[in-house]
């Protein structure tokens, strides 16, 4: 793809903790409007590489632009501002304040909007979430599918132009992994581009156009889903262990 | 569609204005002791009020707020002494330690949870030492704020009673607007999440920053007031750290991170300060002993319970939703 449709470089990225190295000169590049699936075993660096592009993180090594602009060293909260969204695989609700007020801080901070277009944007997120009957319910009430619904909504209330999603459809039955891809899509309609870590192949393939395999901190596959599918690396590393344990 | 005041918090808001009005009048009705004894109770609602936003929403636990307390009472007597008017002496005091607070942040809250506990206690520590190198001070045996010698009791007694009321409601109400406004949404985050409010674009230690100068400027005209209504001024009785012990208490038993809570809880450690204060130290015994089972079994404390099970929100701090009737929980 040419490059002025790139919309954010990583490259040479490395991260350790103490003597564990869980990235390893990571290089990863998501354009204008895709969508893109991350899978890889359990412990293969992929929730440590979310961390590490949205701030949450500083890295040990290794640049990230993002819209033209060297973002490494921009913490967290100056990234979001900037239009990079992500979840939490461990829900992080602000469990004192009701699922309208999570939204409204990210609307407020994040989307830096006020008064009633910041109602409005985390109405419709709600809303699009199917979230909006529970607007008014405390957050630390909600079940854990809630509260991962709770993320989506909360970071699409950012108004990102980046969404960067981990595990969020873990534990769904067809019928709402299926309500799931149907959110998903209308984001992904709307511009914004998707990144999308998630163990549940089959409803991955439904939206992304394109997939990244990670194994021990390396990226050991990037291409199209069925290229990625059929790699033998990524049979030997994830797809066989992930039929031997389809939900771990 | 999005309610802000509920009938419950309107008739709320209406109560406590019908008491501040009962209140204000208070000089003219109340016996002199009873005045006195309700401007201390005006202090400790401040200096509830002001740990509770460091800690309950700051998240910045401080075992060092007496430093700003004495150094409020400090700066009062300095002022005075320079000429400025009593009264208007004590809200320059503390806008002083305000200032002062500013650069004291920067360092401050680059610590992280225990090391800026510890820390804020080696600040009340130096300011104390530093105080007593001022030759006004005379060392430990302290001074008085000798300008109101000039005043009879009964005016004293008034206007300083007459300051706390205002300065407490004045910093409530400031702390009120705060949390109402589009500051609070994020400090309300950072306390429950701080690196979700991150990644949602709350500016974490910007955040702070506003916090902890509100409380630094909070406790020190909660320690001007209680020069005035004292007199006298003895650096140990200022920078001791009983002062925090109070406000953790107060706090603990109210609610952490409630609005109304630390209120509730200054109310209560001064009705347990009016019966009990006479047993001395099996009084502060009996305090912290109480703020640990509070700890312990009542996390939430009083008011953080009552407003769990019975879905309390006095005060319009929050938002509500009007749903359409086919859209509420179970309604279709
Ligand atoms: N904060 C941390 N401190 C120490 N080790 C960590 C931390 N976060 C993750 N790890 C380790 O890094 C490795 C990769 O973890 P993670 O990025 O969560 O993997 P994945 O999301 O692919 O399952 C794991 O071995 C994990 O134990
Ligand atoms: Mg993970």
């Amino acid at each position: 793809m040419p490059d002025q449709d790139v919309l954010l470089t990583a490259s040479g990225i490395g991260k350790r903790f103490n003597a564990l190295a869980v990235l390893s000169d990571v290089d990863f590049a998501v354009h204008d409007r895709e969508a893109i699936g991350i899978v890889g075993p359990n412990g293969a660096g992929k929730t440590t590489l979310l961390n590490v592009l949205s701030g949450a993180l500083a890295a040990d090594a290794g640049r990230i632009v993002f819209r033209g602009d060297d973002v490494s060293r921009l913490d967290a909260a100056e990234r979001c501002r900037r239009g990079i969204a992500r979840s939490h695989q461990i829900p992080r609700p602000f469990a004192g304040m009701t699922v309208f007020e999570n939204l409204l801080v990210g609307a407020r901070t994040g989307a830096g909007e006020h008064g009633e277009a910041a109602y409005r944007r985390c109405i419709e997120s709600l809303e699009l979430c199917g979230m909006l009957p529970l607007a008014n319910r405390r957050a630390e009430t909600l079940g854990l599918l809630d509260r991962k619904r709770l993320e989506l909504a909360r970071a699409l209330a950012t108004d990102p132009v980046l969404l960067l999603l981990d595990e969020i459809g873990g534990g769904l039955t067809d019928a709402e992994a299926a309500e799931l891809v149907g959110i998903i899509r209308v984001i992904y309609g709307r511009g914004i581009a998707v990144v999308w870590i998630e163990h549940i192949v089959h409803v991955l393939v439904q939206v992304v156009g394109r997939m990244v395999c990670m194994d021990a901190g390396r990226v050991i596959a990037d291409g199209t889903p069925d290229a990625v599918l059929q790699d033998a690396a990524v049979i030997d590393a994830y797809l066989g262990s992930a039929h031997a344990h389809p939900d771990s | 569609m999005v309610l802000r005041w509920t009938g419950r918090s309107a008739a709320f808001a209406t109560a406590i204005a019908a008491a501040l009005v009962v209140l204000a009048v208070g000089p003219f009705v109340f016996a002199p002791g009873v005045t006195d004894r309700l401007t201390a109770l005006f202090v400790y609602v401040i200096l509830g009020a002001m740990w509770n936003a460091l800690a309950g929403y700051g998240g910045l636990v401080s075992v060092g707020q007496q430093a700003f307390f004495g150094l409020g009472a400090f700066a009062a007597i300095r002022l005075s002494h320079a000429g400025v008017p009593v009264y208007p002496s004590l809200a320059v005091a503390a806008l002083l330690v305000g200032l002062l607070a500013l650069p004291l942040g920067e360092v401050m809250l680059r610590l992280r949870g225990g090391e800026f506990a510890i820390g804020m206690w080696v600040v009340a520590e130096l300011a104390h030492l530093l105080v007593n190198l001022d030759p006004l001070i005379n060392g430990e045996t302290g001074t008085s704020l000798i300008a109101l010698n000039a005043v009879t009791a009964p005016a004293r007694r008034a206007d300083t009673y007459w300051s706390a009321l205002g300065g407490m409601v004045v910093l409530l109400g400031a702390m009120f607007l705060m949390l109402r406004g589009r500051v609070g949404a994020s400090v309300q985050a950072i306390r429950d999440d701080e690196q979700a409010a991150a990644s949602v674009g709350v500016r974490v230690l910007a955040t702070k920053r506003v916090v902890f100068v509100l409380a630094a400027l909070g406790c020190a005209l909660a320690g001007a007031l209680w020069l005035a209504s004292a007199i006298t001024f003895q650096p140990r009785a200022y920078f001791s750290v009983q002062w925090t012990a109070y406000m953790i208490f107060m706090t603990l038993v109210g609610g952490l991170g409630t609005f109304e809570g630390p209120v509730l809880g200054a109310v209560l450690f001064f009705v347990v300060e009016t019966v009990f204060g006479a047993y001395g130290v099996w009084y502060l015994v009996g305090l912290g002993a109480a703020a640990l089972l509070f700890a312990l079994f009542v996390p939430a404390g009083l008011w953080g319970n009552a407003e769990r099970r019975y879905a309390l929100r006095m005060l319009p701090v929050g938002y509500h939703v009007a749903l359409p009737a086919s859209r509420q929980p179970g309604g279709g």
